[in-house]
């Protein structure tokens, strides 16, 4: 495991923002960290960078005790928290500069880092005239300066355009791919990491909820049966008193837990035999984000 | 070590264009040019003062205006723009997420900070005697360079430096506990002005360190009155490490150390 945490808590005053977290996140993997805001994901990066004192439990990254190899930890992880850290009085170049100099790393690889960003262009504008987005990108490329072989980033698609988002998602995906990295990412959209991530965990409330490969997330996404019919309150009483269980109903659509083919065949004769026309029929697999709310909503 | 130079270049890098950095520079530009200019127009009343006193005319206007209040004030101000830049950036954070300890982190940004005031009191010297050479060179009546004052200013302004530490210090860990300006600013603005008041008015004011600057003065205002030797080139003699020195030396030292360990035990927000 890159990142191994046991029991980990911590609490601002007399509020737990951080609740027994055992974080496992593997070598190579993207690992998408997810929660709605205040879920305690910030404060949980803030952890694993050893910026925040940790209550309880231990971290380990890369094998190795946080607290008492923290500095040889750190020099290999590049990180974005929060919004990006910039001197807004300099330009975008001479933020890398400054952080090259201070990892000692050679200038030509801050002319490298800001073409994979896309901001050679506005490399000599004070970082003060950027926008959102190019903010954004001046603090992914600062994160990927020193060639990291762990990446930590808090939200780092927020304000990105939908091209900045793929660009972003599609250099975690070649930096893993090529480079062996590892990349550890917070967000509080499934939508925008499942396309990446291979692995997940789920935190709200400062618990972790859900952690696994993305597949173990989608078995836990049990398929159901959608069926459009007229008078659908009516239809789903009768489902009820034949033994069904109807999930949710609107307007236009009763759902059904799916269980099998012939279950299927069985809703659709009863429905019509009982006067009620079904207009269409069919098994559905409920979305992600679906189902990533309906963790986080239960918990 | 080397993670400290590594930073120290870095607080140079980060700060060569902000104001913090060119106060340092400036002010001392500033004032000598201002008292030149006044010296030059007034050229014509000096013409028979004799060196010594011609120097001590024009550099203790300086002193006087300096260790009274400007002094205190640009100590307050470099200390806060030094730790401002970061809470205005929120580079706190990826400082401390560096892979450098916090000791070079921290200690290097304090050095910088007494760096910017070692800077400003040297050119504070350098600008006096430069200044009053020029004026003897354009201005041949006013005999500025019949007299060497340089080991004297050097050894005021040493003391005028040695002084500053402990108001540093403090300023230093206020503004990098705080990230508003009024605290820190508030704070140093009232100690300044009552470290001025009770310099003069309580005997123990040498345990104040914003009193420092301005008894520093006063023991140098005791010297130029105790010189000594009456031939072209008399004596003045100016006692370095007097009590407050010591205070403020000792101050300086406890608060950075002590500001180290609050570092270490501080959550970065």
């Amino acid at each position: 495991m890159v990142i191994d945490t046991e029991g980990l808590s911590f609490n601002f005053g007399k509020q737990a923002v951080v609740k027994s977290l055992s974080l496992k996140v593997p070598e190579g993997s993207i690992y998408g960290f997810l929660g709605p805001n205040g879920a305690g994901k910030t404060t949980t990066i803030k952890l694993l960078m050893n910026l925040l004192k940790t209550d309880e439990g231990n971290i380990h990254i890369f094998g190795q005790e946080l607290k008492s190899n923290r500095v040889k930890i750190l020099s290999q992880i590049g990180s974005l928290i929060e919004q990006p850290a910039i001197y807004l009085h300099l330009s975008g170049k001479e933020n890398l500069l400054n952080r090259a100099l201070l990892l000692e790393i050679p200038a030509k690889r801050v002319d490298d880092m800001l073409d994979l960003v896309h901001l050679t262009s506005a490399a000599n504008k004070k970082a003060g005239q950027y926008s959102l987005g190019m903010k954004q990108r001046l603090g992914i490329a600062l994160a990927l300066l020193p060639d990291p072989k762990l990446l930590i980033l808090d939200e780092p698609t927020n304000g990105l355009d939908p091209n900045g988002i793929i660009e972003v998602r599609e250099l975690m995906l070649r930096l893993v791919k090529q480079q062996q990295k590892t990349v550890f990412i917070s967000s509080h959209l499934l939508a925008e990491v499942e396309r990446m991530a291979s692995h997940v965990g789920i935190i709200n409330n400062g618990e972790l909820l859900f952690q696994g490969s993305i597949n173990e997330l989608q078995a836990l996404n049990q398929p159901q049966v959608q069926i459009e019919a007229e008078n659908t309150v009516d239809a789903a009483n009768l489902l009820k008193r034949n033994d069904f269980t109807v999930t949710e109903i609107d307007d236009e659509h009763i759902f059904v837990p799916f269980t099998s083919k012939q279950k299927m065949g069985e809703i659709n004769s009863l429905l019509n035999k009982n006067g009620y026309t079904v207009y269409s029929i069919n098994k559905q697999q409920k979305d992600l984000e679906k189902l990533f709310l309906a963790i986080t909503q239960s918990a | 070590m080397k993670g400290f130079i590594l930073s120290f270049r870095s607080e140079f890098y980060k700060t060569r264009k902000t104001l913090g950095f060119w106060s340092s520079i400036l002010l001392p530009l500033l004032i000598c040019l201002l008292l030149f200019i006044g010296f030059l127009n007034n050229s014509d009343k000096q013409a028979h003062t004799p060196a010594l006193m011609l120097w001590i005319e024009f550099s203790g206007l300086i002193l006087m205006i300096m260790g009274s209040f400007i002094l205190p004030m640009l100590i307050i101000f470099i200390a806060y723009s030094v730790n401002n830049i970061e809470h205005k950036a929120d580079t706190w954070k990826s400082l401390f997420s560096l892979p450098i300890s916090k000791l070079s982190v921290y200690s290097a940004k304090y050095f910088y900070a007494v760096f910017l005031t070692f800077l400003c009191l040297a050119l504070f010297a350098l600008f006096t005697l430069g200044f009053g050479n020029l004026l003897s060179v354009i201005k041949p009546t006013l005999r500025f360079s019949e007299y060497h004052v340089e080991g004297l200013l050097a050894r005021v302004y040493l003391k005028l430096f040695l002084c500053s530490l402990g108001i540093l210090s403090i300023q230093f860990l206020l503004s990098l506990l705080f990230r508003d300006f009024l605290k820190p600013m508030g704070i140093g603005f009232i100690c300044a002005i009552s470290g001025d008041i009770l310099s003069g008015n309580w005997k123990y004011s040498y345990f104040f360190p914003y009193s420092h600057p301005m008894l520093a003065i006063s023991t140098i205002e005791n010297g130029v009155k105790n010189s000594h030797g009456n031939g072209p080139m008399p004596q003045i003699a100016v006692d370095i490490f007097t009590r407050e020195i010591f205070v403020s030396l000792a101050v300086a030292l406890v608060i950075f150390v002590g500001g180290y360990f609050i570092v270490l035990k501080k959550s970065v927000k």
